[in-house]
């Protein structure tokens, strides 16, 4: 059985300005900017290395332009073992 | 505040009261729901009064810090869909001036009440008619007209200010009341309405979404230029329409008068007993007296009798109302003008001898 | 065989944030700031009752981005309008959102008064120590020694006195109900930025009267930085000059904080970097 990855950050790439500020926060160092130029003459932040990506959500939360949403995987359907869990922020 | 019992003046019958106070009693007779104001003399008793009745019919008077956060206050009231009303003279009315300008700019109704006193600068206490080009030429910037209206007694000026709130509701425009410290001091009979105007319905307003619609936005700034002209043409033809519609004036002229005299407000029943005098004289002379100031009423210069062979413009200023008189006139007749300033008033006696050289007959009395 | 990983929102952009691009510049905190407050609309069900007033610098186009009713002030002029809606509409929350130039210069007088009268509306103030709009000069916040564009030379002390702290001058008003300065150079203090506009509005819906939040702030063109420079400058340079903290809570008996005592001391200090 074999999981799709699932995209933790999503860009909205065209409304991006290219500030870098969350390229600054990921504790991950996973974002980077994109050598396109997008629609509204930026180069957009993007990540890569989605599997990298911890959910934590601070680049959502530092962006000035709404551009990113962040997910983390549901719980899979499966008896978890006692005393995991970890709240949605 | 709590609501105490009414000390409303009865409806249908004559009462004595002073013209400040009777503004405000007609305001409140035609729905206004907030007022905001600030204490200057010849007008604080208007603050003073609706600080009185406002609780008691559950609207809001606040005093506030400044003339300029009156006029803004009252954007805010207007905006949020509530007939609203602030007041000051000539100086405060400077102040209120941006104001004004996002009011119109951004079509809010709203009732403005100017109770001239003498200028420029902070001038005198003394009744004045100079601030006639700040109220019907602009005042703020941009392009907008107020209507304004000019009233002579306290029972016009209950009239004219239940009108101005209707007028305003109609247009989405401000309009104001162009009074003088006299009218706002004396004391006449006036009778109030019993019944309060049918108000529209303000869908536009800023009352929150309520789950029922979208935003609705109160703005004035317009940054592609494209837009702002378009915006600009929508208002001018707003003003067309005013131009057409709310015209008022009172004009008696006897056949073979020989001078038509012009004059508004309180001016306009000194120049009465004035002509009343020529009259006395065997000189016959007729009176436009303009009500509305802007609109102005041009119709009633043309078609003058043939007798008529000049025009005299009695203002309580330098002359200001005498130019949309040489404007209507368009060259057709001499116009002369009388005036007294820094709180001087014209006296029937002073308008009998300009009558007499704007009629040709004898030399007046200089001052 | 493969599965579809089913995904749980961590964050999404607030419903009362307009699906528009703004025109802030890149990296300006104007852009955290809405999507804070617009949160906070979201979390408190404020969207179908509030009434936001737009002032007059770059947040001068604040009315598109925000999905309740929004008015258009005049420069300063803001918090009289928030007290001519909030007056005749008490139901409403009504809010309004301010740069430095429009609330600590021309519009002083109105938000001391709205303070003192404890008009029930909230106050975003934004303070990033300089005049955008306009193009960089000199706002009452920008600090000693500061090059602006009407400082040419940096902010002198002795010509131009020194930054005003409008949150420790409003504490003193008893109208005033919740005072709060708060950063935004870190995720951290974004979260405390989030926190305090919270309780701002909490303060209004509570009726308890008056509340502000002054919101440290970058500018990264005027300033000549980059985004994340300027950040840093808000850290290093602006919250020595303008402490952090609560200056007024009616939770704590209205209290104000030691905080507030210590402003006027520390606003001396000369600035480092900036244009």
């Amino acid at each position: 059985m074999s999981v799709v990855v699932m995209e933790r950050v999503v860009f909205r790439e065209d409304r991006c300005k290219g500030c870098e500020v969350c390229i600054a926060v990921c504790p991950q160092k996973i974002i980077a900017l994109d050598s396109r130029i997008n629609k509204l003459g930026y180069r957009s932040a993007a990540v890569k290395d989605q599997e990298a990506c911890t959910s934590c959500g601070l680049c959502a939360r530092v962006c000035p332009d709404a551009v990113i949403s962040v997910y983390r995987p549901a719980r899979p359907a499966k008896p978890a073992p006692a005393g995991e869990g970890r709240k949605a922020s | 505040m709590t609501r105490s019992a009414s000390s409303a003046p009865a409806g249908g019958v004559p009462v004595l009261m002073k013209g400040n106070e009777a503004l405000g009693e007609a305001a409140i007779r035609a729905g206004c729901r907030a007022f905001f104001g600030y204490p200057i003399t010849p007008q604080s008793e208007l603050p003073a009064y609706m600080a009185r009745r406002m609780p008691e019919e559950d609207g809001v008077f606040l005093q506030a810090e400044s003339e300029l956060a009156a006029i803004n206050m009252v954007y805010g009231a207007a905006g949020a869909g509530v007939r609203v009303m602030t007041s000051s003279s000539s100086p405060g009315i400077s102040l209120k001036q941006e104001g004004i300008s996002y009011i119109a700019g951004a079509e809010l109704p709203a009732v403005i009440v100017n109770i001239m006193r003498g200028g420029p600068g902070l001038g005198s206490i003394m009744p004045g008619q100079s601030d006639y080009f700040q109220a019907t030429k602009g005042g703020g910037h941009g392009d907008y007209r107020l209507v304004v209206y000019g009233p002579a007694t306290v029972q016009e000026l209950v009239d004219l200010t239940i009108r101005a709130f209707n007028v305003a509701d109609r247009y989405r425009s401000p309009v104001m009341i162009l009074g003088d410290g006299i009218l706002g001091q004396m004391m006449e009979p006036v009778v109030f309405p019993t019944e309060k105007p049918a108000e529209v319905a303000k869908p536009w307003a800023t009352t929150g979404r309520q789950g029922t619609r979208g935003r609705n936005v109160v703005n004035s700034l317009y940054l592609a230029a494209e837009e702002l002209e378009a915006h600009n043409l929508r208002l001018q033809a707003k003003f067309a329409e005013m131009h057409s519609n709310e015209v008022i004036y009172e004009s008696i002229i006897p056949d073979g008068a020989e001078v038509v005299c012009v004059a508004y407000g309180t001016t306009a029943r000194v120049v009465k007993s004035a002509i009343a005098m020529a009259r006395q004289e065997g000189i016959k002379v007729g009176l436009i007296r303009p009500i509305s100031l802007w609109p102005f009423p041009d119709e009633a210069f043309v078609n003058l009798p043939d007798t008529v062979r000049s025009v005299l413009t009695v203002e309580m200023s330098a002359g200001q109302m005498v130019e949309d008189v040489r404007l209507a006139l368009n060259g057709r007749l001499p116009v002369h003008f009388y005036g007294r300033m820094g709180g001087m008033w014209p006296i029937p006696r002073d308008v009998l001898a300009e009558i007499k050289k704007a009629a040709g007959r004898e030399a007046g009395v200089a001052r | 065989m493969s599965s579809i990983v089913e995904r749980i929102p961590v964050y999404e952009p607030p419903k009362s944030l307009s699906d528009v691009s703004s025109h802030y510049c890149p990296g300006c905190t104007h852009g955290a700031t809405h999507r804070i407050v617009a949160e906070v609309m979201d979390e408190l069900g404020l969207t179908d009752k509030a009434v936001g007033i737009a002032s007059v610098g770059c947040s001068v186009l604040a009315y598109n981005y925000f999905e309740c009713d929004m008015q258009q002030a005049a420069h300063g002029r803001a918090p009289a309008v928030a007290t001519g809606v909030k007056r005749v509409r008490p139901e409403l929350v009504v809010w309004t959102y301010q740069g430095d130039g429009d609330l600590a210069s021309i519009g002083t007088n109105e938000v001391i008064h709205a303070a003192l009268r404890g008009e029930k509306i909230t106050v975003i103030f934004i303070n990033n120590a300089i005049y955008g709009m306009t193009g960089g000069q000199a706002a009452p916040t920008t600090l000693i020694g500061q090059k602006t564009a009407t400082t040419p030379f940096g902010r002198d002390k002795s010509w131009s006195g020194s930054p005003i702290h409008l949150s420790e001058m409003l504490a003193l008003q008893e109208g005033a109900a919740f005072i709060a300065r708060t950063s935004t150079h870190n995720p951290a203090h974004l979260g405390r930025t989030r926190a305090a506009i919270k309780r701002a509005f909490q303060t209004q819906l509570e009726g308890k009267g008056f509340s502000l939040v002054e919101i440290l702030s970058t500018c990264p063109t005027n300033w000549g930085m980059t985004p994340v420079e300027a950040l840093k400058w808000v850290e290093e340079q602006m919250v020595p000059v303008y402490p952090l903290g609560i200056f007024k809570d009616w939770q704590a008996d209205g209290a104000r904080s030691p905080a507030a005592a210590g402003a006027a001391a520390k606003s001396a200090k000369p600035a480092e970097g900036g244009k």
